[in-house]
């Protein structure tokens, strides 16, 4: 081990107060970002949950739809002439919309019906742990999620309630699949849906194209844009993005986000900074005495730019178990916290960044340094 | 005669500005030649520690010329004046200046690690250095557990094991009683007993007079005298028995 590390380590560890003052700027600051960027990744994905478990090749959208559960509504009809298209092996409908649930006790609570063609499997609901997605098929039959069970006053199977003055069945009990509005998805069959929102059947939200193999998609992608009026055609990644941009930054949640990312990056470089520049400025007789024994001034920097990294090094590892546990304690709550290995891999890169940015001050202090000053102290 | 390690002709040294100018160093030149003790003596605030650090590349001169084995230091940026105290100098501190939490052979390794010797070999020849000055058997323990005589033989090691041609030594027994002063002095004269090497020691203590082989002495920042003296047997008790150390 380098004579120069020992030496960081040794005086990094040897004030435990100031190492310790080091260490809470260091994990506050790498945990706010973790947490704030683990939101906006929690976020993401759950404004696109019900993209991603759709099963198609290309979305048919009205002009102008901002996300997924925009309102704006398609010619049903559309739906045929799309479907005669070459390429084209199938189209489903999908319709969604707010409604009014009403409880066995009188109570109304909004929610959100997800109707689609059951048979076709295009949107069914996932993680299904009572009941089953067949029976949905059943006229006023649904799925709700348990999460939402005290909410819409049922706990069970067969369970039921009233949606425009239409009868509710339980017919599937879901686990897992939150809304981030904080409304219940109600998944259904989709004449049902269309009773329960009070959509006539000519219209719908959504077609959902299925492609042939081999067939060309910029193609297929051209028919239908030109051959159905006021309609844009995306892939589910295209939409996706799409909604995650329009919650994300047209709402102001993703800067708020990244802004509260953006200010423990900050907290984090001025509480290093300063603890290292006093750190360094304690040292300064030794950083002297190296300097007079002919040391380089690259000599003392590393010696610095050591303790910046080992602070970023043991910081980062105390905060990657708190965000760990962030993690783990909010992986069933209304936002989860995400932490992927490349964020993991970014929060490090910016935690090493900002802990050798910090040691700057510090540098430039002693870049000052006279060694003569060994002899008058 | 023994070969000159280090030339200065015609030093002097500006010190402030204005009102608050002071010559410090006025046309000073003289040379240290290897086998010699050399004692720089005078009174405080008489320019020793200012011409110590000139002569140790520490501190430019207004005027005049330093050589160092036969390389001319004049003119040298901050870096290049680093590189020649790293090739051809050791210093010891008064105040010892070692590293607190390093043990006493990291301490001196540091002197090898900065010149780029590091691994197995850097840690032997500190480990010999600590020996040679008497510390054989404190290698692993911190400064704060030595004496300061043994703080001081530390400094005296690191700036030893580097093998330097020029050992420049300010005040090196101000902070240390007699017997542990005069033990130290030995092992500098010791040391300066070495053809290729030469030693200053920078004093104001006319206790140590003996030791030396030359003394210069040096007031308001102009050398006044030289005095060279016979080699002289000193007997000294090391490692702080207590004795005052006797002359012979």
């Amino acid at each position: 081990m380098p004579l120069s590390f020992i030496l960081a380590s040794r005086n990094l560890f040897h004030d435990r107060l100031r190492f310790v003052a080091t260490m809470v700027g260091i994990v506050f600051s790498v945990v706010l970002v973790m947490v704030q960027m683990g939101l906006y990744l929690g976020f993401g994905d759950m404004v696109t949950k019900m993209i991603n478990h759709v099963s198609g090749d290309l979305w048919v959208v009205r002009d102008g739809t901002k996300c997924f559960e925009d309102p704006s509504l398609l010619n049903a009809n559309a739906q045929g002439t799309i479907a005669k298209m070459n390429g084209v092996a199938g189209v489903s409908t999908l319709l969604i919309g707010f409604s009014d649930w009403r409880l066995p006790s009188g109570e109304l609570t909004p929610v959100f019906i997800v109707g689609s063609d059951v048979k076709d499997g295009t949107l069914e609901p996932w993680n299904i742990v009572a009941g089953s997605k067949d029976a949905l098929a059943a006229p006023n039959s649904v799925a709700v999620d348990l999460t939402y069970k005290e909410r819409l006053g049922v706990s069970q199977l067969g369970d039921t309630a009233n949606i425009r003055g239409r009868k509710v069945n339980i017919a599937a009990l879901t686990n897992g699949i939150r809304s981030f509005t904080t409304t219940p998805y109600v998944f259904t069959e989709l004449t049902t849906a269309q009773n329960y929102i009070g959509i006539p059947k000519e219209l719908a939200s959504y077609f959902i194209v299925r492609l042939k193999p081999g067939a060309d998609v910029e193609q297929v992608r051209s028919d239908i844009a030109a051959g159905v009026p006021k309609v844009e055609v995306l892939s589910s990644a295209q939409f996706a993005e799409r909604s995650r941009s329009y919650w994300l930054f047209s709402t102001g949640a993703g800067a708020a986000l990244f802004a509260g990312a953006l200010l423990g990056v900050i907290v984090g470089t001025v509480i290093v900074a300063q603890t290292l520049y006093s750190s360094t400025k304690d040292h300064l007789d030794e950083f002297a005495t190296l300097r007079a024994m002919g040391s380089s001034n690259r000599y003392i920097y590393i010696v610095i730019i050591y303790q910046a990294l080992l602070n970023a090094v043991i910081g980062f590892c105390i905060a990657s178990l708190i965000g760990a546990a962030v993690v783990y304690a909010t992986r069933e709550g209304a936002l989860p916290v995400i932490i992927t290995p490349w964020l993991m891999a970014a929060i490090f890169a910016i935690t090493l960044v900002m802990c050798i940015a910090s040691a700057m001050g510090a540098i430039l202090r002693v870049v000052r340094l006279d060694p003569v000053m060994v002899f008058t102290r | 005669m023994s070969s000159v390690l280090l030339e200065a002709s015609g030093l002097s040294k500006v010190l402030g500005s204005g009102a608050a100018q002071v010559r410090a160093v006025k046309n000073v030149s003289l040379a240290l030649r290897g086998g010699e003790l050399t004692m720089l003596m005078g009174p405080s605030g008489s320019g020793k520690t200012t011409l110590l650090s000139i002569l140790g590349c520490m501190l430019v001169p207004t005027t005049g010329e330093i050589r160092i084995c036969g390389r001319a230091v004049t003119g040298a940026d901050s870096e290049r004046m680093a590189m020649f105290r790293r090739d051809y100098i050791g210093f010891v501190f008064q105040s010892y200046h070692l590293f607190p939490t390093l043990t006493a052979t990291e301490n001196v390794q540091l002197a090898l690690d900065v010149r780029g010797r590091a691994g197995g070999a850097a840690r032997r020849a500190s480990r010999a250095a600590l020996a040679t000055v008497g510390l054989g058997k404190k290698l692993d323990s911190y400064p704060l557990a030595l004496s300061g005589g043994e703080q001081q033989r530390v400094a005296i090691a690191r700036a030893l094991v580097s093998d330097p041609a020029i050992i420049l030594a300010d005040e090196p027994t101000a902070a240390l009683d007699t017997v542990n002063g005069q033990s130290l002095m030995q092992i500098l004269r010791d040391i300066a007993a070495d053809a290729r090497r030469s030693v200053l020691v920078v004093t104001h203590d006319t206790r140590l007079i003996p030791f030396a082989s030359r003394i210069l002495s040096i007031e308001d920042g102009r050398l006044v005298g030289e005095k060279k003296q016979a080699r002289r047997r000193i007997s000294t008790r090391r490692n702080g028995s207590g004795k005052r150390g006797t002359r012979s």
